[in-house]
């Protein structure tokens, strides 16, 4: 069965070039475009990885890492974050919260691909 | 185009322009020869965020120049071009050429292709012959990475971070450009084995030409809690070893390097920062400034408490005493923020200096100091145009031609110090020159010769020398299209005076000359002293007062009805404000009132006024836009208590007694 993914972001032409490279790769992807609406599609359905953006309106990111953290169906589950800065700060941040890795916007579909077999 | 479009282009004009002056400096640093990496990696990644930005917003014009400018700074880089005079002055004329394409993209104004294509022809000619340029020196000194030593020492708890090492080594071998991966794996713990403990530790060796960065890239998500990583690079001289990475896979390469590089740069602090529109800091300091009158407004009740014996005054006092202290600080931390540092203004001065003094056949060194003294970036932006005209002076007139240098028995190298320092509540920037002094025979001939003075008329070594204010003047004997027309010192003064500042000038023939410049601190807010005279009050800017006497009746002296007073042994002329004011109900006895001796730029004067108030911060409030320019007051203030007081300027008062 093909792995499902959730991919998180306020931007809808980042979002769907994400999902499209992911589907092309033969994964199941669903979108969320802020932390509250992953979280409640978290909440429905099991992914067996969360792509998501920073900087969001309503819940960003972080927060949206921590609380997936939080949650026991999601302790184990590769998250990776998108982040504009590849500033440490952030990427430190990240790691706080219980991201697994990140990738630093801009990307190519390639990059990403290689990225996400990492941890799929 | 959308208006997010426009905010990008924005912010990248503005970045670029920080980086064309990053450029500009590292350039005129960098040393002939072989080149120093650090300073070329600056210039170049200046060049490159042009050149990713330049196709993404659309600024067509900038990406092939901006491509040759890549290439020929990445062969530096690399090592395989060493640094010439000519190609660094190409390199400088092309940030011109660059500066002047992203000005017009600015003002929307069309673009001189025929400059940028002719500047792209001169880089592509350096490029081109690039084969002479290419030392066996330096290719011996990069040697070839032919592949990598990889360790990975995974913590027990490892598999807990959730990355797959295998994963990564499998990433590490679809990496373009490596050939042959050669895995070892070995146990990495002496202790019982454990299931959920990662036991393994792997040893890799990698083939390729493959860029540090790319293998470092595999591994950026461990870090050395989790992980230890070390990645050495394997060269053609195997004795040439370098650990390059430790601890954590994504560390920079080797610092030790760095550090050796730029040692020979001008070390410059980075801070993180974030960029806020002037406009919201303004907002700010508009806000702070309302703030500072409430709390004057506040601060009289606490003297209406004690005269009401009231049981609660002390409280009172002591948390009006708080409020006043927190918002006298953050009155200072807002100003800060409008503060810069004076580097800004000064980094375009090495290369004016470089430029004019090839030009003119001169040696010039140029020294700067203190540029981290911060300025009100009001203050910076009007500075730098008046800066540059004395410096340019101080390069064509000031510094003598290395052989009449030598014959004068100077060394041959002139030098020009650029300083900035604070003194008292002023920023005071010096340019001093150890060139020839102003020839005051000259500037009085000057004179003359344009009626300025008569022949034969009796000034002061210090009218003569104020005299090269005068709009008109320039005593050149050719004029050089490197300094004035004669448009230039009157301009400078006047620019300063704007900016409530004074400038000076000190000479002495055949050893230089010194030009002083004073600034206040910050344009918004003033300490002042408060004056009465008649029902009206008036503001001293506090900087400016020297002290204030209760004036002698036989120090007081009339000469054809101007009044002068005694200072000890200095007589001061005098300016009423009453009179100056025309307020009838103001004291008019000399001996009944007091006299601020105030100093304003090298002039000193007694102020007549009726009576001394309280010393307090006020904001600076523009007469101009709200009311109209009056002759004497600088600006208005509002008071604790509600009324307008008036700012006093000085230097027209001043004016009054010439």
């Amino acid at each position: 069965m093909a792995k499902k993914i959730l991919a998180v972001d306020d931007s809808k032409s980042m979002r769907q070039m994400v999902a499209m490279t992911l589907k092309s790769a033969g994964f199941d992807v669903t979108e969320a475009e802020d932390g509250v609406d992953a979280l409640s599609k978290a909440n429905s359905a099991q992914f067996d990885l969360v792509l998501t953006d920073i900087n969001m309106p309503n819940m960003g990111g972080i927060e949206l890492t921590s609380k997936l953290r939080a949650m026991g169906s999601y302790a184990l589950t590769p998250i990776i974050c998108l982040t504009t800065e590849s500033s440490d700060d952030m990427k430190g941040k990240g790691k706080a919260a219980g991201a697994t890795g990140w990738i630093v916007k801009p990307f190519s579909p390639e990059k990403l691909l290689a990225t996400i077999n990492r941890v799929l | 185009m959308d208006e997010l479009m426009l905010v990008f282009r924005q912010t990248y004009l503005e970045e670029s322009f920080e980086g064309l002056a990053a450029m500009e400096s590292n350039l005129l640093t960098l040393p002939e020869g072989t080149p120093n990496t650090e300073v070329v990696n600056t210039i170049f990644r200046a060049a490159h965020s042009m050149k990713g930005g330049a196709g993404t917003f659309g600024f067509a014009e900038l990406i092939h120049l901006t491509h040759i400018l890549e290439t020929l700074l990445d062969e530096m880089r690399s090592g395989k071009r060493n640094v010439t005079t000519e190609n660094r002055e190409t390199l400088l004329e092309s940030v011109d050429v660059l500066r002047i394409i992203l000005t017009a993209y600015q003002n929307a104004e069309p673009i001189e292709m025929t400059r940028v294509k002719s500047m792209e022809v001169k880089l592509e000619a350096i490029l081109g012959g690039s084969a002479a340029d290419i030392t066996a020196a330096a290719a011996a000194e990069k040697p070839e990475i032919i592949g990598y030593d990889i360790h990975l020492s995974p913590s027990d708890d490892y598999f807990e971070s959730g990355i797959d090492l295998i994963k990564l080594l499998h990433e590490l071998g679809r990496t373009k450009g490596i050939k042959n991966t050669i895995i070892n794996t070995r146990l990495n713990s002496d202790k019982a084995l454990q299931i959920e403990h990662c036991v393994l530790a792997f040893d890799v060796q990698v083939e390729g030409s493959v860029e540090l960065e790319q293998i470092q890239e595999v591994f950026e998500w461990l870090d050395s809690d989790n992980c230890h990583v070390s990645i050495t690079p394997i060269t053609l001289q195997a004795t040439a070893k370098e650990v390059v990475s430790s601890g954590t896979a994504g560390a920079s390469s080797s610092e030790a390097s760095k550090t050796a590089a730029t040692a020979t740069a001008a070390p410059q602090q980075q801070e993180s920062s974030i960029r806020v529109s002037i406009s919201k800091i303004d907002q700010m300091v508009d806000m702070v400034g309302e703030l500072v009158i409430a709390q004057s407004m506040l601060s009289r009740f606490g003297a209406l408490a004690d005269q009401l014996n009231a049981t609660w005054a002390d409280e009172l006092k002591e948390g009006l005493l708080d409020i006043e202290r927190h918002t006298r600080a953050m009155q200072e931390s807002v100003m800060s923020i409008r503060m810069m540092p004076i580097s800004f203004a000064f980094n375009r001065m090495p290369r004016i200096v470089h430029d004019v003094s090839g030009k003119l056949e001169k040696e010039i060194e140029l020294v700067m100091e203190g540029e981290n003294t911060e300025v009100d970036k009001t203050v910076l932006e009007k500075l730098t145009d008046p800066l540059v005209h004395i410096i340019r002076n101080s390069v064509d007139h000031g510094i003598e031609k290395p052989d009449v240098r030598e014959a004068n028995g100077k060394p041959r190298k002139g030098t020009v110090r650029l300083s900035a320092f604070h003194a008292g509540g002023n920023i005071v920037i010096q340019i001093k020159d150890n060139g020839a002094g102003i020839r005051l025979d000259k500037v009085r001939q000057k004179a003359i010769d344009v009626g300025v003075l008569l022949e034969g008329q009796v000034v002061s070594e210090k009218e003569i020398i104020d005299l090269i204010f005068h709009a008109g003047f320039s005593t050149a004997d050719v004029v050089t299209d490197v300094s004035g027309r004669g448009v230039g010192m009157d301009v400078v003064r006047r620019n300063i005076r704007e900016l409530g500042g004074t400038i000076e000038v000190q000479t002495e023939q055949g050893k230089g000359s010194v030009f002083t410049i004073r600034l206040p601190l910050t344009l918004a807010i003033l300490d002042g002293q408060l004056a009465k005279v008649g029902d009206e009050t008036y503001i001293f800017p506090l900087a400016s007062i020297v002290e204030s006497v209760l004036p002698a009746p036989d120090h007081i002296k009339s000469v054809k009805g101007n009044y002068l007073y005694r200072l000890r042994d200095v007589y001061i002329p005098i300016v009423r404000l009453n009179e100056f004011f025309n307020r009838p109900n103001g004291k008019t006895e000399l001996t009944a009132g007091l006299l601020v001796v105030v100093e304003n730029g090298d002039k000193r004067f007694g102020v007549f006024v009726d009576t001394l108030e309280s010393q307090q911060q006020v904001v600076i409030k523009s007469l101009d836009t709200n009311y109209r320019k009056v002759n004497g007051i600088s600006g208005a203030t509002i008071m604790g208590d509600g009324r307008v007081a008036m700012i006093l300027d000085l230097t027209e008062l001043s004016q009054e007694i010439d």
